[in-house]
C-alpha cells in the first residue's frame, strides 16, 4: 500500500538566477518503510523533503499522501492534514522551551483536538516511555541534553499516531552514541509499530542500516 | 483550555519582565486618559456651574433698534444719513403673554422676568455702586439656586417683605451691615428708598458679591419709576443646557424679542473652554497610543524571538490564525490587565485629587469619577492594544516554517 507518492516533480529556484533544484521527480513509498534520502549538499534532497512535507507548495508535479492528492490544497488544508499524518523531526529539536517536556509532547494533539485533555496526557506518557523518557516528563524542554531534546521531539512526532514520520538530518547534531541510540528508536518504530519514515541524512551508516535508500544528485533520483 | 490560549498563557507567564512593562505601559497610559478627561469635565461643569449662579441659560431682551425708513417702496433703496439708536423704551410689551407662551415651549423649565437697576449702596456716609437685580423670590431660587449660597439669613423672607433686601457678602463687609439691618438704596433715576437686610449671600466670586443685591421685582420697578408691566429681561431655564443655542433660536422666532443662549452671551469662556477640550483629548490619546507603541514592540521583539517556535508550531499543523491569535491573545490579556490597573490607578488619582481644596470660587478640587470618560478610555484602549497586538502576530502568522527550519 502507497502511503506517499510523487509524479513528475519539477522545482525552480527563482533567485537569484533561474535553476531547476527538481527534475522529474517520481517514486513512491510504502507503509512500514523506513527511507533514508541521501546526496551531497544541493543535491536536492532536502528541498524535496519540504514538498513532501507539504510545507513548500511552490513546485510542479503531484503529489499524493494516503492516496489523495495534496498538491493545489490551501494552507489551512494541509496544515490540518500536517497535524493528523505526519511527524516531524529535525535536526534541531525545535521544542518551545517554556514548556514542560510533557506539554511539548501533547501539544500537536492538544490541536488536533480528538481526545480529551486526560487522554492525550497518558498517550503522551506513553509516547514518552517508548523513548525511555518518562522520568524526564514534567521537566522544562530546556534541561534536558541534546539527546533528550531530540528523543522528546520524535516522542511528539509520534503523538497523533501519523502515516509516516519525516526527518530532516534527525541525527544531525548528535553525537555517535546518540546518534545510535535515535536509529534504534526508528527501527523499533518501524519494525514493531508499523511506523513509515522517511528521513533526509548525511550519515551514510545510518542510511545504509535502513531498509531502503534514495541517492540524488543533482536534483534527480539516480538511485531507488 | 485551548492550546492556543494556553501558549499565550505560557508566553506571558514565561516572560514576566516584559509582560509587566507592557501591562506598566498600559497602566500609566489609561489612568492618564482616565484622569485627565474626568479632570476636563470637572473642569467644565464647575465653570457652567458658577456661570449659571447668574446667568440663566436663556435670557430674552428686546434689542435696542437702529432708525429705519419710514417709507419703504418697493422698487427704490431707503438712505439714512447718520442712523442712531432709536430712543424707545426696552421694555417687553404684555410680559406676561410672552412668558406664557415660552413656558408652553418643549424643554422649558423655569421662566421668570427680572429687573435690572443700577443702584448706590448707601449707608451713612460711605456708598457703593451696584446693580440691584428685581426678581420673584421663588422663580430665581429655582433658577439660580440662590439658597444654596446664602450664608446669613432667610432668602425665602424677600417673597413676604417688599422691602426686603439680599446682599453680596462683600457689601455687608464694607457697610457693616448684619440682618435686619437697614440700607438705603438710590437709582439712577433719582428714587431713594430703605430697604432691609433679610439676607447675605456668598458666590465667592468677588465682583458679583461686592456689588450684587436681589430686591423683589415690584421695588425695582418702582426704584426705575415704572409700573408693574416694566419687564426688561425673560430668563429662561431649559432641560439640557447644552441645546440653549438652539432653543434660543426659536424663542427668538416665535417672541420676536431677542433670545441669547448662555454660550453667545459667555463667548469667551466657552473658546477657552474648547481650547481646553482639544488639549486635554490630543494629550490623553497621545499618552495611550504611545501604549500602544510599547505593546506593538514587545510583541515584535517576541515574534521575533518565538520565530522557531513559530515555525514549529505551523510544521506541526498550527494554521496561520492559530499563530494570530496565540499573539492577539497575549496582546489583549496585556491589556486587559493594564486597562484595570489603570481604571484602579485613575480612580486613585480622582480620590486623591477630589480632596484638595484650592479656594476660590472653585472649593475643592472639580473633579469627579466619570463613568463615560472610564468606558471611553477602556474601549479605546482595548481597541488599540489590539492592533498593537494585530500587527505583529499577522507578522508571525506570515513566516515560511520552511524558511527558518532550513536554517
Amino acid at each position: 500500500m502507497n502511503i506517499l507518492e510523487t509524479k513528475n516533480i519539477d522545482k525552480y529556484f527563482h533567485d537569484p538566477v533561474e535553476f531547476q533544484v527538481l527534475k522529474n521527480i517520481a517514486f513512491d513509498v510504502k507503509k512500514g518503510e523506513f527511507l533514508s534520502m541521501i546526496g551531497k549538499s544541493g543535491s536536492g534532497k532536502s528541498t524535496l523533503l519540504y514538498i513532501l512535507s507539504t510545507m513548500d507548495t511552490d513546485y510542479n508535479g503531484e503529489l499524493y499522501i494516503d492516496n489523495q492528492l495534496v498538491t493545489g490544497q490551501t494552507k489551512d488544508q494541509l496544515a490540518e492534514l500536517r497535524n493528523e499524518k505526519i511527524g516531524f523531526v529535525f535536526q534541531f529539536h525545535y521544542l518551545l522551551p517554556e514548556f514542560s517536556c510533557l506539554h511539548n509532547v501533547m501539544i500537536p494533539a492538544l490541536k488536533l483536538g480528538k481526545l480529551p485533555e486526560k487522554e492525550i496526557e497518558e498517550k503522551a506518557y506513553q509516547k514518552l516511555e517508548i523513548l525511555g523518557l518518562q522520568d524526564q516528563a514534567l521537566k522544562s524542554a530546556g534541561k534536558l541534553s541534546g539527546g533528550q531534546q531530540q528523543r522528546v521531539a520524535i516522542a511528539r512526532a509520534l503523538i497523533n499516531d501519523p502515516l509516516m514520520i519525516m526527518g530532516d538530518e534527525p541525527t544531525g547534531n548528535l553525537d555517535s552514541k546518540n546518534t545510535d541510540i535515535v536509529f534504534d528508536i526508528f527501527q523499533n518504530l518501524t519494525k514493531n509499530y508499523g511506523q513509515t519514515i522517511i528521513a533526509v541524512t548525511h550519515d551514510d551508516d545510518f542510511a545504509h542500516k535502513s531498509d531502503r535508500i534514495i541517492e540524488m544528485k543533482d536534483g534527480e533520483i539516480i538511485k531507488k | 483550555m485551548n492550546i492556543n490560549s494556553l501558549i499565550a498563557k505560557t508566553y506571558i507567564v514565561s516572560n514576566k519582565k516584559l509582560t509587566a512593562v507592557a501591562v506598566l505601559g498600559v497602566l500609566l497610559g489609561m489612568s492618564i486618559y482616565i484622569f485627565m478627561n474626568s479632570m476636563m469635565v470637572g473642569f467644565d461643569k464647575s465653570s457652567a456651574s458658577s456661570v449659571f449662579k447668574s446667568t440663566a441659560h436663556i435670557r430674552v431682551y428686546k434689542d435696542d433698534e437702529i432708525s429705519k425708513a419710514l417709507i419703504h417702496l418697493n422698487n427704490s433703496k431707503s438712505l439714512i444719513i447718520n442712523p442712531k439708536v432709536v430712543p424707545i423704551n426696552n421694555t417687553i410689551i404684555n410680559p406676561n403673554l410672552v412668558i406664557e407662551t415660552i413656558l408652553q415651549q418643549k424643554d422649558v423649565v423655569v421662566v421668570t422676568p427680572q429687573v435690572n437697576s443700577n443702584v448706590f449702596y448707601n449707608n451713612g456716609k460711605s456708598q457703593i455702586s451696584g446693580l440691584a437685580v428685581g426678581v420673584k423670590p421663588d422663580e430665581a431660587n429655582l433658577m439660580y439656586n440662590i439658597k444654596s449660597f446664602m450664608v446669613e439669613g432667610n432668602f425665602d423672607l424677600l417673597k413676604s417683605n417688599p422691602n426686603g433686601i439680599v446682599i453680596g457678602s462683600g457689601i455687608s463687609e464694607k457697610m457693616n451691615l448684619r440682618i435686619n439691618d437697614n440700607l438705603n438704596l438710590t437709582s439712577s433715576k433719582g428714587v431713594n428708598r430703605t430697604f432691609k437686610v433679610l439676607g447675605i449671600f456668598k458666590t465667592n466670586n468677588s465682583n458679583t458679591d461686592k456689588t450684587k443685591s436681589y430686591i423683589n421685582i415690584s421695588a425695582s420697578q418702582q426704584l426705575l419709576k415704572e409700573g408693574t408691566s416694566y419687564i426688561t429681561d425673560i430668563n429662561v431655564n431649559i432641560t439640557d443646557p447644552e441645546n440653549a443655542e438652539v432653543i434660543a433660536t426659536k424663542l427668538s422666532e416665535i417672541t420676536g424679542y431677542k433670545a441669547e443662549g448662555w454660550k453667545q452671551a459667555n463667548e469667551s469662556l466657552m473658546a477657552a473652554n474648547k481650547m481646553r477640550k482639544i488639549i486635554i483629548t490630543f494629550v490623553s490619546l497621545t499618552i495611550l497610543l504611545v501604549a500602544g507603541f510599547g505593546i506593538y514592540n514587545i510583541l515584535n521583539m517576541t515574534v521575533s524571538q518565538k520565530i522557531n517556535d513559530i515555525a514549529i508550531l505551523k510544521a506541526i499543523g498550527f494554521k496561520g490564525k492559530d499563530v494570530i491569535r496565540i499573539f492577539v491573545t497575549q496582546a489583549v490579556t496585556i491589556g486587559f490587565l493594564g486597562v484595570i490597573g489603570g481604571v484602579l490607578m485613575a480612580s486613585v488619582l480622582i480620590t486623591i485629587l477630589k480632596n484638595v481644596y484650592v479656594g476660590g470660587d472653585i472649593g475643592y478640587f472639580p473633579i469627579d469619577y466619570e463613568p463615560i470618560k472610564y468606558l471611553q478610555g477602556i474601549v479605546i484602549g482595548l481597541v488599540i492594544t489590539f492592533f498593537a497586538g494585530f500587527i505583529p502576530a499577522k507578522k508571525a502568522a506570515n513566516v515560511d516554517p520552511v524558511e527558518i527550519l532550513r536554517k
